[in-house]
């Protein structure tokens, strides 16, 4: 076993591991790759990213062109066909576009959104591991009440607040997901203050500020990877839900797959398509998220490391 | 033994006290009146079981304890400097760059996500004795110097890619980064294979001979001790039970702890012997007594012993001891037949040879 020969060859103290950049990274891809489903996870979240944004190259119409206007009756919309290949809306719009399109919404109010959340919740989650005491307190039981509301609500209450925008749906998606990211850094922070290499590091005269940011916030942020990409999938979902429940964009011409779903309850005995296509992209889109994020954990996980 | 060495003390610490605060409304005392001093060039061992309170004194010394508690009372004068009370910015130009410390365990004292390179220059950095240029040089060097090989390569080395000895002796070159007055080594072979430790202490005995630098090897080994130190303190319960220099103390061991450590200790020098282990357990730390801590488990325990613990009295071979009732000296610490080396030669040279 080469291994044990490695091993052995770095007892005596001979041998020089090369490395090239991060071996975290090196090793979290290796076992990336071992793990199927996170093959699969990755492939879609990868599909779903380029499919945002080379949208105005795959789309085979305009999202907006409502041509086929003529073809509609109240009693049946064209379902698939070689033309049309998700079939045609109940506007006379492609569906195949629409649903393009509306990967990159979802795209944009994803990335923004969970950068909102993440930014405001390492902020919040790194003052509170580094101020233990009342700062610590303070900055909990917000996080507490935040969490208490169930996100959907509260992202709702954010977008009923803010008025209908994309902007404040990207907020609204992003408040539920500050408290998330505050409490995973802080709760990792304080593991890993505990730990030796900090005395270590103190014992040798680091100062605090330096401490906590180079050496306790590199060893924190793993887990906030993770919780990255969960939340994703989340602000898919979450961003669907609001448009889905009219708290979308304002311009009704802006494909979401949230906004298309509800549309399609009206006709869903005439046009069964106009549900299930949007539908079954926000599930893929958040199952390839989940299925990544769950891999992506199990491969950071360090108990589960060599 | 004493040759060579200042007569000023470079650390002195004078009734250390170090308490606990629990759940409830006892208190635990960890540290219950620890007084001693180290010279420049000297190897002080501190000897005890877990719990006796080597490592909480040693950590009360650089500052290290958490603020909140705990409460430390007492004096630790290093070069004139008062540290206990001192302001955390004191303490932070104190630590690394005048005393530092080696930890137990090198698996978990290294940062797992910075180079060993930039976790060395960060030291050299912080306490300006290296510009950021000289930095990668000067940790080179370091790293040659505690024996690591391709130095210059193993900067880029992450901590999981060394071995244990070989982090140990990282920890080894970042604590002597600066040329400290005190070096404080808290079992610094606990966590080691057999052969790796014996390497690990001859380096620190090759860098302390060297240097000026005075030595705290805190350890429950006691062949350690014996090949090792200058002067040892046996610590019990949080107070020094006995001390001495090393070759008097092992000769006629006083205190009753003392002889119940070194008769539980295997020896090559003796045919058909048994061990004699101490009976008992160490004592519940926060059921407090004023007197001798170690009488429940004391085969001499009188009435007397449990009134007020005795002081640590000086013998008339130089070391002081902590008991009512001293053994005498020469008294037969091991059953069985010796091979005829007086006690101290033997335990100070079979015990622990450098390879």
């Amino acid at each position: 076993m080469s291994t044990v020969q490695d091993h052995l060859q770095s007892l005596m103290g001979n041998r020089v591991v090369e490395t090239s950049g991060s071996s975290l990274t090196r090793e979290t891809w290796k076992r990336l790759r071992a793990n199927r489903l996170a093959m699969v996870g990755g492939i879609i979240v990868v599909a779903f990213v380029l499919v945002a944004i080379f949208a105005p190259w795959l789309a085979p119409h305009d999202p907006r062109d409502n041509s086929w206007f003529d073809q509609i009756r109240p009693s049946s919309i064209p379902g698939p066909s070689w033309d049309h290949w998700f079939g045609l809306d109940e506007s006379g719009r492609d569906l195949f576009s629409r649903v393009i399109y509306g990967a990159r919404s979802s795209l944009i109010i994803g990335v923004v959104s969970l950068v909102i959340g993440a930014t405001f919740g390492t902020i919040l989650g790194l003052i509170a591991g580094a101020f233990p005491g009342w700062v610590d307190s303070l900055i909990m039981r917000i996080t507490d009440i935040l969490l208490a509301v169930p996100s959907l609500l509260l992202a709702l209450s954010v977008a009923a607040v803010m008025g209908q925008s994309q902007t404040a749906v990207m907020v609204a998606v992003a408040v539920p997901n500050i408290p998330l990211f505050t409490r995973l850094l802080r709760g990792s922070m304080l593991a890993e203050r505990q730990k030796d290499y900090v005395s270590a590091a103190t014992s040798v005269g680091i100062a605090r500020k330096r401490l906590v940011l180079s050496h306790v916030l590199p060893n924190s942020v793993s887990p906030m990877i993770v919780q990255g990409t969960l939340a994703l999938a989340t602000a898919v979902i979450d961003a669907a839900a609001l448009s889905f429940l009219g708290l979308g964009s304002a311009d009704p011409t802006i494909p979401e797959w949230g906004r298309m779903l509800a549309n399609a309850q009206r006709y869903t005995n005439v046009a069964i398509h106009l549900a299930i296509f949007p539908g079954l992209m926000i599930l893929i889109t958040a199952l390839g998220f989940n299925l990544f994020g769950e891999a992506l954990r199990e491969a950071l996980d360090p108990k589960l490391r060599r | 033994m004493t040759a060579g060495l200042s007569s000023k003390p470079i650390l002195a610490v004078d009734d250390l006290h170090v308490t606990f605060a629990t759940r409830g409304n006892d208190e635990v005392r960890a540290v219950d009146g620890v007084s001693f001093d180290v010279r420049a060039g000297e190897t002080l061992g501190v000897v005890g079981e877990s719990g006796s309170g080597k490592s909480v004194t040693s950590l009360a010394i650089l500052g290290l304890l958490p603020p909140r508690g705990v409460t430390v009372t007492g004096s630790i004068a290093f070069d004139g400097h008062e540290l206990v009370g001192a302001p955390e910015k004191e303490l932070q130009s104190i630590r690394g760059r005048r005393a530092a410390m080696v930890f137990q365990d090198p698996m978990s004292s290294l940062n797992p996500v910075l180079t060993i390179g930039r976790q060395l220059t960060e030291v050299l950095v912080r306490h300006k004795v290296a510009t950021k240029q000289q930095a990668p040089e000067r940790a080179a060097a370091l790293l040659e110097r505690v024996g690591i090989s391709s130095a210059r390569a193993r900067l880029k080395n992450y901590p999981h890619q060394l071995s244990g000895g070989m982090r140990q002796r990282v920890m080894i070159a970042m604590a002597l980064a600066c040329e400290p007055a005190v070096l404080i080594a808290d079992e610094p072979t606990t966590a080691l294979d057999v052969t790796i430790q014996a390497q690990v202490l001859e380096l620190l005995k090759e860098l302390v001979v060297g240097s000026k630098t005075a030595l705290i090897l805190i350890t429950h080994d006691l062949g350690v001790v014996a090949g090792m130190c200058d002067r040892v303190h046996v610590m019990y319960s949080g107070r020094i039970v006995e001390t001495g220099e090393r070759h008097a103390l092992f000769a006629n061991p006083r205190h009753h702890y003392t002889r119940g450590l070194l008769g539980s200790v295997p020896r090559l020098d003796l045919i058909g012997g048994r061990l004699q282990p101490i009976p008992g357990s160490p004592r519940d730390v926060i059921s407090w007594t004023d007197g001798c801590a170690f009488a429940p488990r004391c085969a001499a325990v009188t009435e007397a012993c449990l009134g007020t613990a005795p002081d640590l009295e000086p013998t008339d071979d130089g070391c002081k001891v902590r008991c009512v009732h001293p053994a005498a000296p020469g008294e037969a610490l091991w059953t069985g037949e010796s091979t005829g080396d007086s006690i101290g030669d033997s335990v100070g040279d079979s015990m622990w040879k450098a390879p």
